[in-house]
């Protein structure tokens, strides 16, 4: 399956950033390059969207919806600058 | 409720016997492919499947040896997470009674693990008595790479997470440890018929 | 946040189907009213929610095809074939019809004037539809920022704005189509699949510093991504945006 982008995800990041993220620029945890959220590469079809680094294609950040609330794991990349 | 979408319905079949379908879940006539990462393509000189963790010792096949082993064509319905449901689904591959005979455990847990990464946990008396596979066949065909070809474990009582998609191994486990979904949120167990999606259900 | 609107709340709102528009045998335009609208900037797109009376739902993002001086809000959809938005979309939805959706949504996939550029436009398919917002965004300032744009189609037949894009609607505007798999005998544009060739003629020197924004499906952005990169263009000035199925 094809991988999206961060574009993909934006609605999902604006609900709970409350404003536009694709613009932040973002550092994977694993092999520490930095990149736009918007250049993350992003799995839609599955049972949560899952958000890999374009370098390395680790996985940087998961979103599950639990009983209709969005969660928003980003424990595998830090925020370097806001949107 | 948010307003109505005036003759809107989805892509969800109507269905003739609804005791066959879990709450909250709806058929489809698709097989839908659910994937978190790149599809893997390890070619098939290199797979193997590993039995090992909590055993008295590893064991491994190679792809030649794993076909040679005797197969079923189990035809199940399977659940996914997502909500939909396909019945009726036919697979061939080796039992996991079959593979798990050929080592001695007392762990009561396991992981598997797959090409890519993808992990998901399982109790042993949710893939023994008949219950997992490992198919490398759907619909008489060879399993394809986008379904988690070239094998697959599939253990249809469950939530389909939890046939991990390019499995290559099941490690024993003395504990029950969250795989990737169950880290993120998703149920240890799993059952469709209790609607154990999410930690906590 | 630097360079954004202010934050908002994000809200679902209703618009009400003006106009449907068929562009080609697949695809249709949908021109909405959306009574509070706050308007938008080219590039950016809105989350579609479909609601049945039971209660279930589906949600897809589209682009928004319209510029923001336009008086409606235009979604350009291609039907796939097993989609579960997109037919409702295109079959289903009529005149007078409403429509949920929020937005809009984006800050990263924009382009207004005050951007300058040269700009370079590289679409693959229904990929073009946040570029007709560009353009109309261009016309509608009178902009004179040099601007190509590459679309790249199966066929005349699948040309989505094929008469506004043919008809040099966009004076000014340098437009190139590619049609990859059928063509007329007498066809005077690229033949066959966008190159690494075609990319290197039809865009600016490296130095000219042009903005770059490419839109289709992931296979086709990548593939142009990289030989512009490759060329020399600086990534930075790059922007990509995906699109493909989504839902399960």
């Amino acid at each position: 399956m094809d991988a999206l982008d961060g574009n993909a995800i934006a609605g999902a990041l604006f609900e709970h950033f409350g404003g536009d993220m694709t613009m932040a620029e973002v550092r994977c945890a694993h092999c520490q390059s930095t990149s736009l959220m918007a250049e993350l590469r992003v799995y839609m079809n599955a049972p949560g969207a899952v958000a890999r680094c374009p370098a390395c294609d680790d996985v940087v950040m998961v979103i599950v919806g639990v009983r209709g609330a969005e969660r928003l794991d980003m424990s595998n990349m830090e925020m370097v600058s806001p949107a | 409720m948010a307003p109505i979408s005036r003759g809107f319905f989805g892509r969800r079949q109507r269905v003739e016997d609804p005791s066959r379908v879990p709450p909250g879940q709806y058929v489809t006539g698709d097989f839908p492919v659910l994937s978190a990462g790149p599809t893997p393509h390890t070619p098939l000189d290199e797979w193997s499947f590993t039995i090992g963790g909590r055993v008295d010792e590893q064991v491994s096949w190679t792809w030649e040896e794993f076909l040679a082993l005797p197969s079923e064509s189990p035809t199940v319905d399977i659940h996914c997470v997502t909500k939909w449901t396909k019945l009726d689904t036919t697979w061939r591959g080796v039992s996991v009674d079959r593979l798990l005979s050929a080592v001695t455990t007392e762990a009561a847990y396991l992981t598997a693990w797959s090409d890519g990464g993808y992990t998901t946990n399982l109790a042993l008396e949710d893939v023994t008595d008949g219950k997992a596979w490992v198919a490398y066949e759907f619909g008489g065909e060879p399993l394809e790479s986008e379904h988690g070809g070239p094998a697959r474990l599939l253990v249809p009582h469950l939530y389909f997470w939890k046939s991990a998609k390019w499995v290559r191994g099941l490690t024993l486990t003395p504990d029950d440890a969250p795989g990737f979904w169950e880290t993120y949120g998703y149920h240890n167990h799993g059952d469709p018929w209790l609607e154990q999606r999410y930690q906590g259900d | 946040m630097a360079g954004t609107a202010l934050p908002r709340r994000l809200n679902w709102q209703l618009g009400r189907v003006v106009e449907l528009v068929g562009e080609t045998d697949r695809t249709k335009s949908i021109v909405l009213n959306v009574p509070d609208w706050q308007g938008h900037r080219a590039g950016q797109h809105v989350d579609v929610r479909l609601t049945a009376e039971d209660g279930y739902q589906a949600q897809r993002s589209y682009s928004i095809a319209s510029a923001p001086e336009d008086p409606h809000l235009v979604l350009t959809v291609e039907r796939l074939d097993d989609g579960e938005v997109s037919p409702y979309l295109t079959d289903v939805l009529t005149r007078g019809d409403e429509l949920e959706l929020r937005g809009p949504i984006g800050g990263y996939f924009v382009w207004e004037a005050s951007l300058g550029g040269p700009l370079l436009l590289i679409a693959g398919g229904s990929g073009v539809a946040p570029f007709r917002a560009m353009l109309r965004h261009w016309s509608a300032t009178h902009s004179s920022v040099p601007t190509r744009l590459l679309y790249s189609s199966r066929s005349l037949d699948d040309l989505i704005y094929g008469a506004e894009l043919l008809d040099g609607y966009y004076d000014g505007v340098d437009v190139r189509i590619a049609l990859t798999r059928q063509w007329p005998d007498d066809w005077q544009g690229h033949r066959g699949r966008i190159d690494g060739e075609l990319l290197h003629q039809v865009a600016w020197d490296p130095g000219d510093r042009p903005l770059v924004y490419i839109c289709g499906p992931t296979g086709f952005v990548e593939a142009a991504a990289q030989a512009l990169v490759g060329d020399g263009h600086d990534p930075r000035r790059v922007r990509t945006e995906r699109f493909g199925p989504t839902g399960t």
